[in-house]
């Protein structure tokens, strides 16, 4: 089976390798990091994949707040999460 | 504000699922112009996505066909508001749009029903329908160890996906009780089609532990879950994991059907055998109407595509397949129905709402779900209600107020747009 083409992009500053039609939020899961701290300052980290919750929620190329589980990621992509602790 | 494009057809359709995209086929192919707006990046909706629509001859066959047929297919573009009769408000990569039609067709499809308990809300605590839309987009799950939870056939359907591509599945844990099965496999056993499905299901799932009367309990974990307590047959047992896939059956999407003013019975969109909702040129087809999967949602499609049509008759021809399958999803209603007990599961400091972080002694105190946003900001985060509403309905019997735009948080720019609207002055009662 021929490799499906890799791209890279950063989480958090780390270059990470995905292949291509990889989403952001699967490229945030494999960083082993989560997406956004709640309101009282809980980890949280994708729950529907598909648009709805807004639990996956991360900075996208400088604009915050985006749907990471909406997102394919592209050659050079920056995604920042809110906290850089490691899950 | 900058002008937004316009896109003007006989009949429009919201929603690229299954329902969707045979609405669109049908009505083309009797020569209406036809239109298509999803908010995923591809057509397909919630059982074909992406992966299966590049793998699927089925279905790569079927988009084939809509684009032959001169069907326009909108993806990426969710439909947020209406801005006048007969004009919808459209938010996608390229901006604001409009959407003009005659007739409208709405195939909004299904979400998963959620349900909380202590540390639903930690981090890879997923949705099964959720966890499987990440495995499709790029998640590899190959050797970790995962538990499916909740109720229906979906978690069925999720485990053999998840296992086809090298999870190791410690159990799946249904909470539905082994007579309640045992009359859905009667009703199995009238639908070969049904069936079959079932049996290759069961053999994909070999030697996986199947727990009935069992259902999660809590999860634990640090930063993210690593097992979880299950409750099966009166006792309480802790089982390791790194995923949790939960999922307690579906919700319908009405929020867009109530938007226009169509009536809800029992929380699904009314419909009358040709699929017109209780507004004129309004139809509806698929899960909104009563969840019945994949099938069902497909004749319903056709029956709606014909009849905005205006050819009934080549409609009526789907009307015993339509019966018989509508039976079946009752059937499964009956059986997958969420238990009392499940309602106990919630501590006083369970989330609820997870956009606003909303405890579960919070909301005891309020009264309707209008009171409980008012006081406690519950279902007025991001998600608008859509995760935490089913939720308090289960729990606390209340149901949601009225709907208000735009349906999904949107850009300055579209909100720019939503307020004048197309034709402010015919815009109609809310
Ligand atoms: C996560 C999940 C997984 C499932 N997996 C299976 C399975 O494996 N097998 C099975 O038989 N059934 C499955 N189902 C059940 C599924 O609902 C039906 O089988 C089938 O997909 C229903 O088709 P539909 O066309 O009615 O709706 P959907 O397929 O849900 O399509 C509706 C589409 O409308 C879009 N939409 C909604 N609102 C808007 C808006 N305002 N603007 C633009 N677009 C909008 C949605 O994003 C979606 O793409 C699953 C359901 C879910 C939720
Ligand atoms: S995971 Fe729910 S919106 Fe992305």
């Amino acid at each position: 089976m021929p490799m499906p083409e890799q791209i890279e992009i950063t989480v958090n500053g780390t270059p990470v390798r995905v292949p291509v039609g990889t989403t952001a939020a699967v490229a945030i899961l494999i960083s082993n990091i989560f997406c956004r701290t709640s309101v009282r300052g809980e980890p949280r980290g994708p729950l529907c994949g598909m648009g709805i919750c807004f639990e996956c929620r991360a900075e996208i190329d400088g604009i915050a707040h985006r749907r990471s589980c909406q997102i394919l990621c592209a050659a050079g992509m920056k995604i920042s999460t809110d906290l850089r602790q490691d899950v | 504000m900058t002008s937004a494009a316009k896109t003007e057809v006989d009949t429009l359709v919201v929603g690229g699922g299954p329902a969707g995209m045979w609405a669109a086929l049908s009505a083309a192919e009797c020569g209406m112009r036809v239109a298509v707006a999803d908010d995923n990046p591809e057509m397909g909706g919630q059982v074909w996505r992406a992966e299966l629509a590049k793998t699927a001859p089925e279905v790569a066959g079927l988009i084939q066909k809509l684009r032959e047929a001169g069907v326009q297919l909108l993806a990426g573009t969710q439909v947020v508001d209406q801005v006048a009769p007969g004009v919808l408000l459209a938010e996608g990569d390229g901006g604001a749009s409009y959407l003009g039609f005659g007739k409208l067709i709405l195939a909004t499809g299904a979400r998963e029903q959620f349900l909380p308990f202590p540390g639903w809300t930690l981090p890879r605590v997923i949705g099964a329908g959720g966890l499987q839309a990440l495995v499709k987009s790029g998640l590899p799950v190959r050797g970790k160890r995962l538990v499916l939870a909740g109720t229906g056939p979906l978690l069925l359907a999720v485990a053999a996906y998840l296992r086809a591509h090298g999870a190791e599945i410690a159990m799946i844990c249904e909470q539905a009780s082994r007579s309640a099965l045992a009359s859905f496999g009667a009703a199995l056993l009238r639908q070969p089609e049904k069936l079959l499905q079932a049996l290759s299901l069961r053999k994909a799932l070999t030697g996986i532990p199947l727990a009935l009367n069992c259902w999660v309990v809590a999860a634990h974990g640090t930063v993210a879950v690593e097992g979880i307590d299950i409750w099966h047959e009166g006792k309480v047992k802790r089982i390791a994991c790194e995923y949790l896939a939960c999922g307690f059956h579906l919700v319908p999407n009405t929020e867009l059907a109530t938007l226009l003013g169509c009536r809800l019975v029992n929380g699904y969109v009314e419909v009358d055998e040709f699929q017109r909702t209780s507004r004129p040129g309004i139809f509806c087809a698929g899960e909104p109407t009563g969840i019945g999967g994949l099938e069902l949602s497909v004749v319903e499609g056709k029956v709606a595509g014909l009849a905005a049509a205006g050819r009934e008759k080549a409609a009526r021809k789907f009307f015993r397949r339509r019966r018989m399958l509508g039976a079946f999803a009752r059937a499964m209603d009956r059986t997958f129905a969420l238990r009392p007990e499940l309602k106990n599961l919630v501590e006083a400091e369970t989330i609820v709402c997870r956009c606003e972080d909303v405890s579960y002694a919070q909301l005891e105190r309020e009264v309707s779900w209008r009171m409980a946003k008012l006081m406690t900001r519950c279902g007025m985060g991001p998600c608008q209600g859509r995760i935490c509403g089913p939720v308090t309905k289960f729990l606390l019997g209340w149901s949601p107020d009225s709907v208000r735009p735009p349906l999904f948080p949107v850009t300055v720019g579209t909100l720019a747009h939503s307020f004048s609207g197309c034709n402010v002055d015919d815009n109609q009662e809310r």
